[in-house]
């Protein structure tokens, strides 16, 4: 309870400034109506109206969970009105890219710790290109990919993939090193050969490295495939609702695809957490 | 055939001579620490450029690294014009107004313990969350100039700044603090002379983190409208015309400038936490 009374307090004065921030913005538009029909409206009406837009400038809190709900639960998954639907399509692609990127990250994380020559040239590059907004080459690799034929899944989960590909080496590489000398000698007295020092004490030390990194990967992956679905036009999936809410200005269906987005995330980064809790604890490692 | 099998060779020559340097003595001195990756990312340019000449790879699939280079210095008119609607108008201002309205409210609730606790979790929720999608939103409330580039910015540099400073500023112990008391130091005076200084480490750290964040809105939010200049505009009109040379020369800007920021940044910290156990010790 301790805990918890602030947070909520927090999250109540943002609904509150959200509610009231919906009068000036949306009064425009009513004061607009009524002045082209020839009527007066009194504040109290435009107060009820802000609230009841078909296309607000900010649409109010009651709107999106509404719209939420009717896109969720009231439509069939299969549906393409469906949010579910959409949400799937996206987290399909983060899936597959977070896969592809972690798996492809760890691999070289164990190459840059084994390899002195591998460490020097290529850690540098990609400590530097977490500066370098890679984000800008979605369109390009989409089109690319689709111009030789590869299409769907694959070009947004490699979109993905190389988002959370360099959090995962940077921090697995951190985490590999993290056993001290003493525990290094310690395998070297009993022979134990790399591989060896790699599964029974380099990879162990790692891994509370490794899920905080992973944590990152996961939210840059889903911001990946939500981008990737940018340029392919509005097809299918979270991004392609964000952006046919934009061509269309249906504000509605963008906040409450920013709100699924929102939800996938948060699952994905509880999930992992999740598992990081269970296996540290299993380990003795949790704090 | 030729084109692959000296790329090849480069690419052969240039790991021979870094896994010779780096058990070499040169490695432990500066030039050296430059030295590797330099050459590593050199033959990497080799290789690209080989592969795509010997193997025909088609331009607009991956252009060789001349051609971008040519595109570059062609086009630097056209870059410049992108580099300061897109970086200095979207990135900058909105990264500048996003930074110093978190550290101001981390500041402000400062004597709060009460909003510290639940700003805390609520910022670290929001800051994994996709920000970016609220780009449409904020193109469509501050239409397409950079004024809607910079307002998703901010957003998206808020929320890392935030939780570093409410971090930081929790970063003083109690002996220090303890310290400050006995001086009888009042509230502003212990603020400014141990608590801020002492947040800076993590500060910079959030302001690192957002140079990065800062320059991807601004692009991204481009691609949901913008006026007919700026990076992420071009980025996506060229791809349409698959003038992919020019996407990579628009590529490298961003590469570019990212890095400069990331640095000024880097350099700024060094300077202002001299005194931290991670920037001593080193030349």
């Amino acid at each position: 309870m301790r805990r918890l009374l602030p947070i909520l307090t927090v999250l109540l004065v943002i609904l509150a400034g959200w509610y009231l921030a919906c009068i000036p913005l949306n009064a425009a538009w009513t004061r607009d109506q009524a002045a082209r029909a020839g009527v007066e409206v009194s504040f109290a009406q435009v107060i009820a109206a802000s609230y009841d837009q078909e296309r607000p400038v900010l649409p109010a809190p009651h709107q999106v969970a509404r719209e939420l709900w009717n896109t969720t639960v009231m439509k069939a998954v299969t549906s393409k009105k469906s949010l579910v639907y959409h949400a799937w399509i996206t987290l399909s692609a983060t899936l597959l890219g977070f896969a592809i990127g972690s798996g492809a990250g760890i691999l070289l994380a164990i190459g840059i710790v084994h390899n002195k020559a591998m460490d020097l040239s290529v850690m540098p590059w990609a400590i530097a290109s977490q500066t370098i907004p890679i984000l800008a080459i979605a369109p390009m690799v989409i089109v690319v990919l689709n111009s030789v034929g590869i299409s769907g899944l694959l070009p947004k989960a490699i979109i993905s993939a190389y988002l959370c590909f360099f959090p995962v080496v940077v921090g697995l590489v951190k985490g590999m090193r993290s056993p001290d000398a003493m525990q290094l000698d310690q395998m070297k007295t009993w022979n134990a050969s790399a591989p060896q020092t790699l599964w029974k004490l380099r990879f162990p030390a790692s891994l509370p490295y490794l899920f905080t990194s992973l944590k990152v990967g996961i939210a840059a992956s889903l911001v990946g495939a939500i981008v990737g679905e940018l340029p392919t036009g509005a097809v299918a999936g979270l991004g392609a609702r964000l952006l046919s809410g934009s061509y269309y200005g249906q504000t509605v269906q963008i906040w409450s695809a920013l709100f699924g987005a929102a939800i996938v995330a948060a699952a994905l980064v509880g999930g992992i957490g999740l598992i990081q809790r269970v296996t540290l604890k299993r380990m003795g490692l949790a704090r | 055939m030729i084109w692959v099998v000296l790329a090849l060779l480069v690419w052969a020559g240039g790991w021979w001579a870094n896994a010779r340097l780096s058990h070499s003595a040169l490695v432990q001195s500066r030039q050296g620490r430059l030295l590797v990756p330099a050459i590593f990312g050199v033959t990497l340019l080799v290789v690209w450029e080989g592969m795509v000449r010997g193997l025909q790879v088609p331009g607009v699939i991956l252009p060789p690294p001349t051609a971008i280079a040519a595109a570059f210095a062609a086009n630097l008119p056209i870059l410049w014009v992108d580099f300061i609607q897109t970086f200095v108008k979207g990135a900058l201002s909105g990264y500048a107004i996003g930074c110093g309205a978190a550290f101001g409210l981390a500041v402000a609730i400062d004597r709060s313990p009460f909003l510290q606790r639940g700003l805390l979790p609520v910022g670290n929720f929001v800051a994994a969350l996709p920000i970016i999608g609220i780009a449409p939103i904020l193109v469509m409330w501050f239409g397409f100039d950079w004024h809607s580039k910079a307002a998703v910015v901010v957003v998206m540099v808020f929320f890392p700044v935030l939780i570093n400073t409410l971090e930081g500023l929790r970063a003083s112990d109690a002996m220090q603090r303890d310290l400050m008391a006995t001086y009888g130091a009042s509230y502003p005076q212990s603020l400014l002379k141990l608590r801020l200084p002492a947040a800076m480490p993590f500060v910079f750290n959030g302001l690192k983190i957002a140079t990065t964040l800062a320059l991807i809105g601004a692009i991204v939010a481009e691609f949901f409208g913008s006026p007919i200049r700026g990076m992420g505009f071009r980025i996506s009109t060229e791809v349409g015309k698959l003038g992919l040379d020019m996407v990579w020369a628009e590529i490298t800007v961003a590469a570019l400038a990212g890095s400069a920021f990331y640095g000024i940044v880097a350099l700024i910290e060094k300077g202002v936490t001299f005194w931290h156990p991670s920037q001593r010790g080193r030349a």
